[in-house]
């Protein structure tokens, strides 16, 4: 599976753990839990969760 | 919590609790588990419903109810109003007392209920058979003969037994809402915004709640809201619209509005409400249906309990009544979606103008759809098969 590049990071204090991102996710990399989220790394960066956050509280972290 | 039961449920929102309570009523040892602190909030949700449809769930009780709704009122991409009697009553919830009351009922039918308790994976032999959970940061391990996924959009259940749950962007509604005072709208009708710079495929709401306050929110496609976030639209409506808003409550959320789901049991296990996809894909709404399908997965899988037989044979029981009940009717609401998501700001105001020019009793939910379709009469069929 290609991968893109950089890693996906979540913004802890604009997040409202709503799992939207969870919802469509493709490849079952992201974990809620009551106040937290975690990215696996099973992730492909394929940024579907950055688009749909109500929040923007996902990112591409590039570095 | 004992180590075992019939009946593990997964999440304690209208499905879950509903699933506890009719499986508990069927004689089965009931679970339901919320990863939550507290049952009911936060509630993620424009709380609409109605009547005749929730009654056919649960006795409704009074205190249930914010708001009683008379109608529907639409505001066009240029401001044209539209306003629309319902024949039927709608109600505006308080979900946070709905909720809670919902799972007091599944104790009351004997299901056990623990908050604090978040599912970490499914354990597994040949089938389902039982959870791991987090509970109040205690690894545990509790088998049981059935698990019913009522964990919500971000359902993990159904990926966990191999069920691929995942929406595309193009299928989920993005959502941002507030609880406000201060908005300067007719309190006993639900208000519904359309246009491209409101809300891109999908619709701003304003559902009263009484006393002044009201749920202002909105949803926009998956495939909108790349450069700009459910919540940047909603503050610009707000700021346009009710500049004077006080907000008591902000949540984000989301909605899918997707295909019904193909697979919703597994030997051992069963999909309902959200988790199951079983919202209505034009409307977004999903608490009914969650109730509706949550109260035959409950009943099956407590008799499958009896019979000793909780194979995917016994299970498919469910989605053949559920489709019966209402699953149909959302597979052609999606081709609704489909249609309604491709109209234009201009398509829009033709319709307001066609319903303008039609007096009120003619304008019922079937009118309004076939005023929609006017491109695509084909359609009207579907409209016909989903109202009547």
């Amino acid at each position: 599976m290609e991968k893109g590049k950089g890693m996906i990071r979540y913004i802890r204090k604009k997040c409202d753990f709503c799992g939207t991102c969870v919802a469509v996710c493709p490849h079952d990399a992201i974990e809620l839990a009551e106040n937290d989220l975690l990215i696996l790394e099973r992730c492909t960066v394929c940024k579907k969760c950055v688009y749909v956050c109500p929040l923007q509280a996902l990112e591409v972290d590039d570095e | 919590m004992n180590n075992r039961y019939d009946v593990v449920v997964v999440g304690a929102g209208p499905a879950g609790s509903t699933s506890a309570r009719f499986a508990a009523q069927s004689g089965a040892s009931v679970l339901l588990l919320e990863k939550d602190r507290e049952i009911g909030i936060p509630v993620r949700c424009a709380e609409g419903v109605g009547e005749k449809g929730l009654k056919t769930v649960v006795d409704i009780r009074p205190h249930w109810i914010k708001q009683k709704i008379v109608g529907v009122i639409f505001h066009s991409p240029s401001g044209k109003v539209v306003k629309v009697q319902s024949k039927e009553i709608g109600y505006v919830l308080d979900r946070k007392i709905f909720d809670y009351e919902l799972a007091q009922i599944a104790a009351e039918q004997g299901a056990h209920v623990a908050t604090k308790a978040n599912v970490l994976g499914l354990l597994k032999k040949e089938r389902v058979c039982g959870v791991v959970v987090d509970f109040l940061g205690e690894r545990k391990e509790i088998a049981a003969d059935i698990v019913i996924g009522a964990d919500g959009i971000e359902s993990r259940v159904g990926r966990w037994a191999g069920i691929k749950t995942h929406v595309a962007l193009y299928d989920i509604e993005t959502c941002a809402q507030v609880t406000a005072m201060n908005i300067p709208l007719e309190s006993d009708y639900c208000h519904f915004f359309f246009g491209k710079e409101i809300a891109p495929g999908g619709y701003l709401w304003v559902f009263p709640k009484g006393n002044g306050l009201a749920n202002v929110g909105l949803g926009i496609s998956g495939e909108f809201s790349k450069t700009k976030p459910a919540i940047r639209y909603l503050e610009e409506f707000l700021s346009t619209h009710f500049p004077a808003v006080a907000v008591l409550t902000t949540v984000a959320g989301g909605v899918t509005c997707a295909p019904p789901l193909k697979t919703i049991v597994e030997d051992g296990l069963l999909l309902v409400g959200d988790a199951a996809h079983q919202t209505n894909p034009v409307s977004g709404g999903g608490i009914v249906n969650a109730m509706v399908a949550a109260k035959i997965a409950g009943r099956i899988a407590g008799q499958a309990i009896k019979e000793n037989n909780v194979s995917k044979k016994r299970l498919m029981e469910y989605p053949r009544l559920w489709d019966d009940a209402e699953g149909k009717k959302l597979g052609i609401f999606y081709k609704l979606k489909k249609f309604i998501y491709d109209m234009t700001d201009n398509d829009l105001e033709k319709t307001a103008d066609l319903l303008l020019g039609m007096p009120m009793e003619k304008r019922t939910l079937v009118n309004i759809f076939k005023s929609a379709v006017v491109k695509q009469p084909s359609l009207i069929i579907d409209i016909l098969k989903v109202f009547t």
